[in-house]
């Protein structure tokens, strides 16, 4: 078939997807039905190629800046925006972007794929730079292993044709670096003091911190609330930050340095930091609604690693807490990851609701840990109302799985008014 | 009943630590605490000297790197383990260390790994994985939930008796309806969950036996057990 009518087909049904309220991949499913080098043909005319950026924690937010910043350099990005972080997702949000004759109104695409599904993807399309953050206990329901999902990280990395960015302190990723003989690397990493500050799985009971001294293109070098320090090519750079949250300001790093691998001498540092100033996350990690003029925090937590962090980085005095845990398949089946989150820092002020699915487990979990329950309300209509009538003049904070936060999202605006703040 | 002390050892800590198996050794330091007895969490790893005075042994499922890692040191302390399991120390290993108890592990390339041969079962790597949620029926725990992730199969010998029967899941292995198995007051099981938090009888059971072994009698007031029984109702009817 002609790509004109694969085009033209694909926008049809993605124009009815649309009018039936939902299903971002079903366009997609079916371009790659018809011509199942839709996207291979639409990418490989992309003059400065395909990023792909994968790992477990951070996709998400890491995607954003590295687009904002490439855009920012002035270059015109495609990227899978929607949030299908696969195969299909891309197809679609391609479909929107190219024209008639197929063709894409962009100079580079950056990509967010998932362990398996980049897998697969890299296979058909190498991509020219690839960043590879972080490999931690998530969806093992799905994958099995970390030490199956590092396997598939690293053929990313080896499928990669120019530079592949890498973790310097998640050993698992750094190690990736043996393994590349003709692809450029660089690392971003951490100064020693900041990374005590991040627990990994292995130091989760007794594993040693591991630290190491390669030279990183991008250190993350001092954090303060909004706030942080990069050294970049041995230069201490200030910044302020939307962001918050000092996973999303290590992403950062992360973003940096493959946003100057990219563009390479001509890069401007200091308007680099300035549109990272201007970065806010994406949605549902650590934005900030404003609801009956109060502020109302997401936190997205999708697993041990990130749940730890995300309790580190937020301080809970001042704010009144719930917790809204599923156990859809998107959020994981498996309860035993709650487990391996500590969550005495919540002792103090306690937790005021408590949701979702498994909101009982939550409350065993809350309850071993000797955290106090005002309430639990699997419904999450119910217990947002309560949450919200019961803690009028505070801010709020909700840790919610990836469900759970798209039901909350749904929720509040029928509640209340709500504001996006960052 | 202060200076009542129970001491529970962790095996492989830093190895053998994934799923959430310290929800395990928490369930049993809490409610010994909340019982009245004060509890010491030893802890051992490769290489450690093996700690005296144990009451409770606690292990729980690693990645096959972590179990490479542990294999030899395991084998060392073997006869310990073995007196203490003799000895009627209660112990609970779950998923890569219940393979561990066990005589054998045949992996996928014909690789044996040794076991200490606490259970008589023995083990063989398959390239499936059996995921998901899990109910079992036990005569002496009554129905236990949790949630299985294993590609090991385990077969027991005619003469061990499991921990319960599968009612949803796959449990040791895909042509029987077991799941884990006994020794004494030993119990091993592939169940994840953690499985002491929605199955606190199994949890009393064990700490029922180290303070009878340890001081003759277990005096306790009942505690409560709030959001147990919610958890494990939603848990039932979850999917596979």
């Amino acid at each position: 078939m002609p790509k004109t009518y694969v085009t033209i087909l694909g926008k049809s049904v993605k124009a009815v997807a649309k009018l039936r309220g939902g299903g971002s991949a079903l366009p997609g499913l079916v371009v790659e039905r018809i011509d199942p080098n839709f996207i291979k043909n639409t990418l490989d005319q992309l003059p400065k190629g395909v990023v792909v950026i994968s790992g477990t924690n951070g996709k998400t937010t890491t995607t954003k800046m590295v687009v904002e910043l490439l855009e920012g350099q002035g270059l015109k990005v495609f990227t899978n925006r929607t949030g299908s972080n696969f195969t299909r997702g891309v197809a679609a949000a391609l479909l929107g972007e190219t024209s008639l004759s197929g063709k894409l109104k962009a100079d580079i695409a950056v990509l967010e794929l998932d362990e398996a599904h980049a897998v697969n993807f890299v296979k058909t399309i190498r991509p020219r730079y690839s960043l590879i953050l972080n490999v931690m206990r998530d969806q093992l329901d799905r994958f099995g292993e970390i030490d199956t999902t590092q396997k598939m990280l690293l053929q990313i990395a080896m499928n990669t044709t120019n530079t592949v960015v890498l973790n310097r302190e998640d050993k698992r990723i750094a190690k990736i670096q043996n393994h590349l003989k003709s692809q450029k690397v660089k690392f971003f990493g951490l100064d020693k003091l900041l990374v005590d500050q991040f627990p990994t799985d292995d130091t989760l009971r007794g594993g040693e911190v591991a630290k190491n001294n390669t030279g990183a293109d991008v250190v993350l070098n001092r954090l303060a609330v909004n706030k942080a320090e990069f050294i970049i090519d041995g230069k201490a750079k200030r910044t302020n930050l939307k962001l918050n949250g000092i996973y999303n300001v290590f992403n950062a790093a992360a973003a940096l340095t493959l946003v100057r691998s990219i563009v390479g001498e001509s890069i401007d540092n200091d308007k680099l930091l300035n549109d990272l100033s201007n970065v806010s996350p994406a949605f549902g990690r650590g934005e900030t609604l404003l609801v009956k003029g109060q502020p109302l925090e997401l936190v997205l937590v999708k697993n041990p690693s990130g749940f730890r962090l995300g309790l580190k980085s937020f301080d809970p005095r001042n704010y009144a807490t719930m917790i809204a845990i599923n156990d859809n398949y998107a959020d994981g089946r498996d309860m035993s990851w709650l487990w391996d989150v500590d969550f005495e820092s919540l002792q103090e002020k306690g937790v005021s609701q408590v949701s979702g699915i498994r909101a009982y487990d939550m409350g065993l979990r809350l309850k071993y840990d000797d955290v106090k329950i005002d309430n639990i309300d699997p419904s999450i209509t119910k217990a947002l109302k309560k949450f919200i009538e019961n803690n009028k003049d505070k801010p709020k904070r909700i840790y919610c799985t990836y469900t759970a936060m798209l039901d909350i999202r749904n929720k509040l605006s029928k509640i209340a008014k709500v504001e996006k703040i960052s | 009943m202060t200076g009542r002390e129970i001491n529970i050892l962790q095996l492989y800590p830093r190895d053998m630590n994934i799923y959430g198996d310290f929800g395990n050794v928490l369930v049993l330091k809490r409610r010994l605490e909340w019982y009245g007895y004060s509890v010491n969490l030893l802890t051992y790893d490769v290489g450690d000297s093996f700690p005296d005075n144990i009451d409770i042994v606690v292990g729980g499922g690693g990645q096959d790197s972590g179990q490479n890692k542990i294999q030899d040191d395991l084998l060392k302390i073997a006869p310990k383990l073995k007196k203490l399991a003799d000895d009627n120390t209660p112990m609970l290993v779950i998923c890569g260390l219940y393979q561990m108890f066990g005589k054998f592990f045949k992996t996928v390339d014909g690789n044996i790994i040794k076991g200490i041969g606490i259970l008589n079962v023995e083990t063989y790597g398959r390239t499936e994985r059996l995921i998901g949620n899990i109910i079992t029926i036990s005569k002496e725990f009554g129905e236990i939930v949790g949630y299985e992730n294993h590609s090991g199969q385990t077969y027991l010998d005619t003469d061990v008796e499991p921990l319960g029967l599968i009612r949803v899941g796959a449990g040791n292995n895909l042509e029987s309806d077991s799941e884990g198995a006994r020794y004494k007051n030993v119990i091993g099981s592939y169940l994840h969950g953690s499985l002491l938090p929605k199955n606190p009888k199994i949890a009393d059971f064990l700490i029922e036996q180290a303070v009878t072994r340890k001081y003759g009698v277990f005096y306790s007031e009942p505690i409560s057990d709030c959001y147990t029984r919610e958890a494990r109702e939603t848990a039932m009817k979850r999917p596979r």
